[in-house]
């Protein structure tokens, strides 16, 4: 069973034309999609299937696809089950399922399908769109609509969550237990309804050609979350021990926020929804100012706005979080989907010579560990950091193992109350050894001072004096290239001693880690280098672990080449250097990473 | 994952009790130059602040002041207070975040005209309506002095000294009164910088009054608008106590010359103040993602 599949996924691959057999996909692992018009449960049938994959032992990847419309666009569930952690999508799909073709043609490029796909479609849902005929995917019927009507209340999403469970072997009885976990608050007549769908929909499957099932999932897979990237991001938060949030909606943030507002309330800090940006940023600097860590999330357009404000905090020294969950842009740009592409803004949008912290998650998971980080160093280091999600980590949601948390920092290095006579004697911005000062925290006795945007002299009175700007400048900047961040600067992995390393960050880092796993199960060595820790640049730390490397592949999604441009500013890269790049907001596909590395061959 | 997460700091919901009689006005005052211009009605508003704090017996590291830019933001330096010097129209956003995070804390912005009725006019939108518990001393001189003497938003239509606006802005001026009343403020006085004693007593009662108090300062600008030294003889105060509902207050607005000096408005509003509560840690919400086999 298990090297039949495993020689499918090999002839899928080779039939794809990508890559060639010697890399082949994860043959542990399914990929499917359902697709429909916006309300018409594809999301939930997709949540649904990852809940039932989870409880079944498996890892998984669920990612969406969604139009700008509020109610009625298009919408997509993506997934990737396996017996394996997946951190990409994989090269095309092996299941659709199309509830209607309603809008297809809007995502139809995010559903690669290969000659192997298996498509279900609907014959009351009229001809089969272009796209999908084209793809020489294999194509069945599922009369979804009409085995729906079978049941009274029965609805179409509960036929395809059937079909596709059994089609791809998930335990019928976990499905069951799913559905009465899903529903158990609706009342009787709703659940009947959908257990009597979904059963029409494993009964369906038994007459439909096969497509590529799940192997066993692992013996112990132990415990395991579920969880999407911004929830993962307020987790993150909250385990840094932030208190005080201020924002203002926007997508593809909002979930960020919206997981936020009743933990906060919950253990003992507050989110506030500000009037707009401006208001957020400086809030949460107030905030800070105070005492509270605090953190804002955003998306580019926010960041843009927050960015005046960001200076104010590098120079008043004032430790803020900035998340930004990145989306298409610039302007409005595609706020639904993703893209590598606040690089740029994130590091170089600040005003003056505004040393600062800049931070990216490279996984779903990650976002827990990177923001908690983000939380520390800033409160260490007094000073603003700038998380790098996106769309993509953010709104997606995933089984994996439980992620790590962030080594422990000293945190912030408070002033405690003066000895000293009142007032004259405390120097908020003294110039020590380490650049970061002792910062007093408004109630303290005999420690007053003002916090100030305005250059200023140790003891915070402004000044304009050269002098002055050159010892504040020197401190702020020293304070953060002489701090030990440790190991997390980057993920690094692979083969050591390999001559071919990726350097990637972000999202992008997932379909590069698929593309290291099968590039070595064919044999061949590559490193990947995902960075973290973005703003300092560790040249030396990235030196060290280039040693030996004659090529390096550099992959991101940004057709500007945000990355390889901030690469180039801040590193030196050995020998050859190439860029797989694209923009947003088609996903890179490990087969693609693995097909400009085999160039090289 | 539950041994590393730490936990907020607890925070205190109340001030501490005042300490009457305890302080002078000069404990309050720094011992920094301030960069005004000789004869500059903020000298006054200095004074009003700290007589006005001294009075409520307030510790000095009690009390956090907050502002944006422009010659009257840069009044924090020159108190002993807790202070923020920030960027330009957000004192009331900044001020939020500080009474937000530490409601013990007596929380007071300051800033001019234009920086707080044009490049922050959404925030003083917003801090009316919100209603958080702070007191915003709003010095108006009707011009810009910090970049040498351009129209603000409560400049005269026909004021031609900007060299911006030769002819004039040629717009109407904002009314703060009116603007704070419509959009929902709980306390509106006026005070003029040639009356501190006074100006002191309206700061007392904004700082008093349990939500967001806006006090209204004329403080003139003798470099840019010398003919506003005329002001002294202009204001008159304001008969009959504080308004406590809007049609009189709305009232008092439409027979208001712009120069009554006194507390407009005072209304019974509650306070913005999100509930805290700590009945768990980050450690309970990572459980709830837990996969239960």
């Amino acid at each position: 069973m298990y090297s039949e599949q495993r020689d499918r996924a090999q002839r899928d691959t080779a039939s794809a034309g990508i890559a060639g057999a010697a890399a082949p996909a994860l043959a542990e692992t399914v990929s499917l999609a359902i697709v429909g018009s916006g309300g018409a449960g594809a999301m939930r049938a997709g949540e649904i299937l990852l809940d039932v994959a989870a409880k079944a032992g498996f890892f998984g990847l669920m990612s969406r696809a969604m139009g700008p419309q509020i109610r009625g666009g298009e919408a997509a569930a993506l997934l990737r089950l396996a017996s394996v952690p997946v951190s990409s999508p994989d090269d095309h799909f092996d299941l659709l399922i199309a509830l209607d073709w309603a809008n297809f043609s809007r995502f139809a490029a995010e559903l690669p399908l290969s000659s192997t796909s298996l498509v279900l479609a609907d014959p009351d849902e009229g001809p089969v769109p272009a796209e999908i005929t084209e793809s020489g995917a294999r194509i069945a019927t599922l009369a979804m609509k009409a085995l729906a009507r079978k049941v009274p209340g029965g609805r179409v999403n509960m036929i395809a969550l059937g079909g596709a469970a059994a089609l791809i072997g998930l335990p019928t009885a976990l499905l069951t237990a799913a559905l009465a976990r899903q529903f158990g608050g609706k009342d009787e007549a709703v659940q009947a309804a959908n257990a009597a769908a979904v059963a029409l929909g494993i009964e369906a499957a038994a007459g439909l050609p096969p497509v590529r099932r799940l192997t066993a999932p692992p013996p112990v897979a132990g415990p395991r979350w579920n969880i999407s990237g911004n929830q993962a991001t307020g987790l993150g938060a909250l385990a840094g021990g932030v208190g005080f949030v201020a924002a203002y909606p926007i997508t593809p943030a909002t979930e960020v926020l919206e997981w936020l507002a009743p933990a906060l309330a919950e253990t003992g800090g507050i989110l506030v929804q500000a009037e707009d940006e401006l208001a957020a940023v400086n809030m949460v600097i107030g905030a800070s100012f105070a005492g509270t860590p605090a953190l804002t999330a955003t998306s580019g357009p926010g960041l843009a706005l927050m960015s005046e404000a960001l200076g104010l905090a590098v120079a008043s020294e004032t430790p803020i979080v900035v998340v930004d969950v990145m989306r298409g842009g610039p302007s409005t740009g595609i706020p639904t989907k993703s893209e590598q592409t606040d690089l740029d803004i994130a590091v170089h949008g600040l005003h003056g010579d505004a040393p600062h912290l800049v931070l990216a998650p490279n996984s779903i998971g990650d976002c827990l560990f990177t923001t908690q980080w983000a939380v520390g160093l800033a409160e260490t280091l007094q000073t603003p950091a700038i998380v790098l999600s996106d769309q993509a980590l953010g709104q997606s949601r995933a089984i994996i193992a439980p992620p790590p948390t962030a080594p422990a920092l000293p945190g912030r290095l408070i002033a405690s109350a003066s000895a000293a006579g009142e007032g004259k004697g405390y120097q908020r911005y003294a110039l020590t050894e380490s650049g970061v000062s002792p910062m007093a925290i408004p109630g303290t006795p005999g420690m007053t001072y003002v916090a100030d945007g305005l250059e200023h002299t140790p003891r915070g009175v402004p000044s304009a004096q050269a002098a002055d700007h050159d010892a504040q400048l020197a401190k702020r900047a020293r304070k953060l290239t002489t701090f030990d961040y440790g190991p997390a600067w980057a993920d690094i992995s692979g083969e050591e001693g390999a001559e071919v390393a990726i350097l990637t960050w972000g999202s992008a880092t997932g379909p590069a880690r698929e593309a290291v796993q099968r590039a070595r199960r064919a044999g061949r060595a590559v490193r990947l280098i995902s960075l973290r820790l973005l703003l300092p640049a560790r040249p030396a730390a990235l030196a060290a672990a280039l040693a030996g490397v004659r090529r390096v592949l550099v992959v991101e999604q940004s057709a500007g080449r945000q990355f390889h441009k901030f690469l180039r500013a801040n590193y030196d890269l050995p020998g050859e250097v190439a860029v797989f790049n694209r923009p947003g907001p088609l996903p890179i596909r490990p087969a693609e990473i693995l097909a400009r590395l085999a160039s090289w061959e | 994952m539950s041994e590393t997460l730490l936990a907020p700091a607890p925070v205190l919901t109340k001030p501490p009790p005042p300490r009457d009689g305890a302080f002078t006005m000069q404990d309050f005052k720094s011992d920094i130059k301030p960069i005004w211009c000789p004869g500059c009605g903020d000298y006054s508003v200095l004074t009003a602040l700290a007589k006005a704090l001294a009075e409520l017996g307030r510790p000095r590291e009690q009390v956090a002041l907050i502002s944006g830019i422009g010659c009257s933001s840069r009044l924090p330096a020159y108190t002993s207070v807790y202070g923020f010097h920030g960027v330009h129209g957000r004192a009331l956003a900044l001020a939020t975040g500080v009474k937000l995070a530490r409601p013990d804390l007596t929380v007071i912005a300051a800033g001019g005209d234009g920086d707080g009725l044009s490049i922050g006019g959404n925030h003083f939108l917003h801090a009316c309506r919100r209603n958080v518990d702070m007191t915003y001393i709003l010095m108006d001189n009707q011009v810009y002095g910090m970049t040498k003497g351009q129209a603000s938003p409560t400049t005269a239509p026909d004021w031609c000294e900007g060299k911006l606006t030769p002819e004039g802005p040629g717009i109407a001026p904002v009314a703060p009164l009116r603007l704070a009343l419509a959009a929902g403020v709980s306390f509106f006085a006026r005070g003029f910088a040639g009356n501190p004693n006074e100006l002191a007593r309206l700061i007392v009662a904004g700082i008093t009054h349990p939500g967001f108090a806006v006090i209204h300062v004329l403080s003139p600008c003798v470099t840019f608008r010398p003919e506003q030294r005329a002001w002294k003889q202009a204001v008159h105060p304001l008969e009959g106590a504080p308004a406590t509902d809007l049609a009189t207050a709305m009232a008092r607005f439409a027979a208001d010359d712009g120069f009554t000096t006194g507390i407009f408005y005072a209304c019974a509003a509650p306070p913005f103040m999100p509930e805290r509560k700590r009945t768990k840690q980050a450690s309970d919400f990572a459980k709830r993602f837990l996969v239960e086999i």
